[in-house]
């Protein structure tokens, strides 16, 4: 996988993907949930990049809105902009977003156990998303099925291609997913916690054959996460969020070598292998804010151990961005490189 | 194919215990059928002699073994009334009252289906408000008095369609048709309303599903994605036909009072009232064959709908 740089192509070609201060809320009853508040980031072809985050932090979201997936109302779009190989698809009609949906960008679930229709052969899945978007008669869209079924390494795919995915395992229907989200060849692939439900060994072979496939279609992919595990082993660069907002940017090199903000640190003390030690992940004390109790100030402010006055006062900006490591902290130092030990804060459960 | 005879065999034991029920329904009342199929100016003599005559003289195992006996062999007794054998009673009464019940129920599909898929589309807006009101509506306002009112308007006042009455399939299905509309459309409120009420609540469900995410992620469109809501909904849907189908043919009895149409409902009516016990035994037995036999297809419509029944 190549590394390409963070900024605009010099040929002058506009990135993939480039979302900039995109703000997603959620016009409930209780008020506005601010889930997405000011995410950029931006994905250049053939680049995989990781988005981590604990849950409940907007990855989600974010990636939902690039597809124009959320109800609206409730979900609202409050600011920003999502360019899609240069063109702003939160401009676009809902026609216009169809023909792109599935076609030049597509995205794979979390829960592969539910996220196919039970009473459709996966076949006919996969082959209704090819006739939606080429034109192409009902047999050959079956034969590209079945085609796409034996990519994503499917033993049989001839029978298994007329099965329904109650006769299939998790990570045989993640396959299928993926096959189903590839068959058109899109430009972008967006995969939210693709592993999160599978065993160990099945999470590896998934993540392996995205690897691949990426190797052989040469699509960029958005690697949504919260386990850092899964950033070092397929991604180029990493945008580590928090409460609705990106607070660090780096290579994942860099990253893992020297990460700024502490709540970055923070999670990787919490990933098992990189203590060297299996088992359960160490949990990050306290919890991320619901978006609707966020004040002012930074987010992670009540849990940092670094928090100062200033840090419950203001909001930090992210700065750093065009030495291709940002951060949105006042008290990031590379210097005070030290094992980071979080405070329980009040509004914690224990 | 084993599987269709497994479920044929089934229905085996309960139609025996229905068989019993009924027997025992109608010579465990209260009251000598006798006496009054006799009447009040009958002697005991008479009503001595019907008894013979009726085999109610004999002990009630033996009575039974006779009736199930003529049964068996197709023979459903004689009306004591109309002293007409009484399969061919039902069959003159078995057109009009399928008739009703299939046309009521195509009427019903046809608006609830799409109605249901639309306020579940619009859920919570007012297009499904309206939809709800009018389902309420349809559910809570007698037959009889919708029935009247379609008559008065359509049949009376305007002269679009004929009053009341039956005309045969074998005359026409033009004037079979004008006779029927009126009926059924007044028949299939009800059942247009439940349907509605439960295609929107089960697509509801569905369409907050997973994979109708997955389904809007590849591109498809709202008719598309509703398609698919609507195929996973299928079960509780073609279930609620199928019984509704079954109560339509059990006798709809209001409806053929007021339209004065001569089918199975009008048929027991006037039998209970003359105590005619061949008459009501034969159908109830047929209601409840009916009855077994509907829900037998809904059980194999099933497998037709839901894969994962098919494993
Ligand atoms: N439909 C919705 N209405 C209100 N809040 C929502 C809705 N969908 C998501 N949220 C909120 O947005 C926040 C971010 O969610 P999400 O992006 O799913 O997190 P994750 O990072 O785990 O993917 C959560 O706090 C969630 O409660
Ligand atoms: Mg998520």
């Amino acid at each position: 996988m190549t590394v390409p740089s963070p900024q605009a192509d010099q040929a002058g070609r506009p990135p993939l993907l480039d979302i900039r201060d995109l703000r997603t809320h959620f016009d409930t009853p209780d008020g506005t949930v601010r889930s997405v508040d000011g995410v950029s980031y931006r994905l250049e072809a053939r680049e995989t990049l990781g988005i981590v985050g604990e849950s409940g932090c907007g990855k989600s979201v974010t990636a939902l809105s690039v597809l124009r997936l959320l109800p609206t109302p409730p979900a609202r779009f409050a600011g920003g902009e999502i360019r899609f190989q240069g063109t702003d698809l939160l401009g676009l009609s809902e026609r216009e977003m169809r023909r792109i949906r599935g076609n030049r960008i597509s995205m794979i679930f979390q829960e592969p156990m539910t996220s196919l229709n039970p009473v459709l052969t996966v076949g006919r899945q996969i082959a209704e998303a090819v006739t939606l978007h080429q034109k192409i008669g009902r047999r050959q869209a079956w034969q590209r099925a079945v085609e796409m079924l034996r990519l994503v390494q499917i033993a049989d795919p001839e029978r298994r291609a007329g099965e329904y995915p109650h006769q299939m395992s998790g990570g045989m229907r993640q396959r299928v997913m993926i096959a189903l989200a590839l068959a058109c060849h899109p430009d972008l692939l967006i995969a939210d916690e693709p592993t999160t439900a599978l065993d160990v060994t099945i999470q590896a072979q998934i993540l392996e054959l995205l690897r691949d496939l990426q190797a052989k279609l040469g699509m960029g992919i958005v690697m949504i996460t919260h386990d850092l595990g899964v950033v070092a082993e397929c991604c180029d660069r990493v945008v580590v969020m928090y409460a609705g907002r990106k607070v660090e940017e780096a290579s994942v090199a860099d990253l893992f070598e020297r990460p700024l903000h502490p709540y970055t640190r923070a999670l990787m003390a919490s990933m098992p292998s990189l203590q060297g030690r299996g088992g359960r992940l160490a949990e990050i004390p306290g919890m991320v804010p619901a978006p609707q109790e966020l004040g002012t100030g930074c987010a992670f402010a009540p849990r940092c151990p670094l928090a100062t006055e200033r840090c419950r006062r203001e909001t930090p900006d992210f700065t750093g961005a065009a030495t291709g490591h940002g951060v949105a902290c006042f008290e990031a130092a590379p210097a005070r490189h030290q094992p980071v030990v979080l405070h329980r804060h009040a509004g914690a459960r224990p | 194919m084993r599987h269709l005879l497994n479920r044929v065999a089934a229905t085996l034991p309960v139609m025996a215990v229905v068989a019993v029920l009924v027997f025992l329904l109608i010579h465990l009342s209260p009251g000598d059928p006798a006496a009054l199929i006799a009447g009040d100016t009958a002697s005991a003599d008479d009503i001595a002699r019907l008894h013979a005559a009726l085999g109610l003289d004999r002990p009630l195992w033996s009575q039974f073994l006779l009736w199930a006996g003529r049964l068996a062999q197709g023979d459903l007794g004689t009306s004591i009334f109309t002293h007409v054998p009484v399969s061919r009673l039902l069959a003159q009464r078995v057109e009009p009252t399928l008739s009703i019940a299939l046309l009521t129920m195509t009427l019903a599909v046809a608006a609830s289906i799409p109605l249901g898929v639309l306020a579940a589309h619009m859920a919570g807006r007012w297009v499904d408000r309206l939809v709800m009101l009018f389902a309420v509506l349809a559910f809570s306002v007698p037959v009889f008095l919708v029935g009247y009112l379609l008559i008065y308007g359509f049949a009376i006042t305007l002269g679009w369609l004929p009053v009341q009455g039956y005309v045969p399939l074998s005359k026409g299905v033009g004037p079979w048709l004008s006779h029927l509309i009126l009926p059924c459309v007044n028949l299939s409120l009800v059942y247009t309303a439940l349907l509605t009420r439960m295609t929107r609540a089960t697509v509801l469900d569905v369409l907050h599903e997973d994979h109708i995410r997955t389904a809007r992620a590849k591109g498809l469109g709202v008719v598309a994605v509703l398609g698919h809501a609507l195929r996973c909904a299928a079960i509780p849907i073609v279930t609620t036909i199928g019984v509704g189908i079954a109560f339509l043919i059990g006798g709809v009895v209001v409806t053929e009072t007021v339209f004065a149409i001569p089918g199975i409902g009008r048929l027991v009516i006037d039998s209970v009232q003359r105590h005619d016990y061949p008459v009501i035994q034969s159908v109830l037995l047929l209601s409840a064959g009916l009855y077994v036999l509907v829900n037998l297809l809904i059980d194999l419509s099933y497998r037709l709908f839901d894969p994962r029944i098919r494993a």
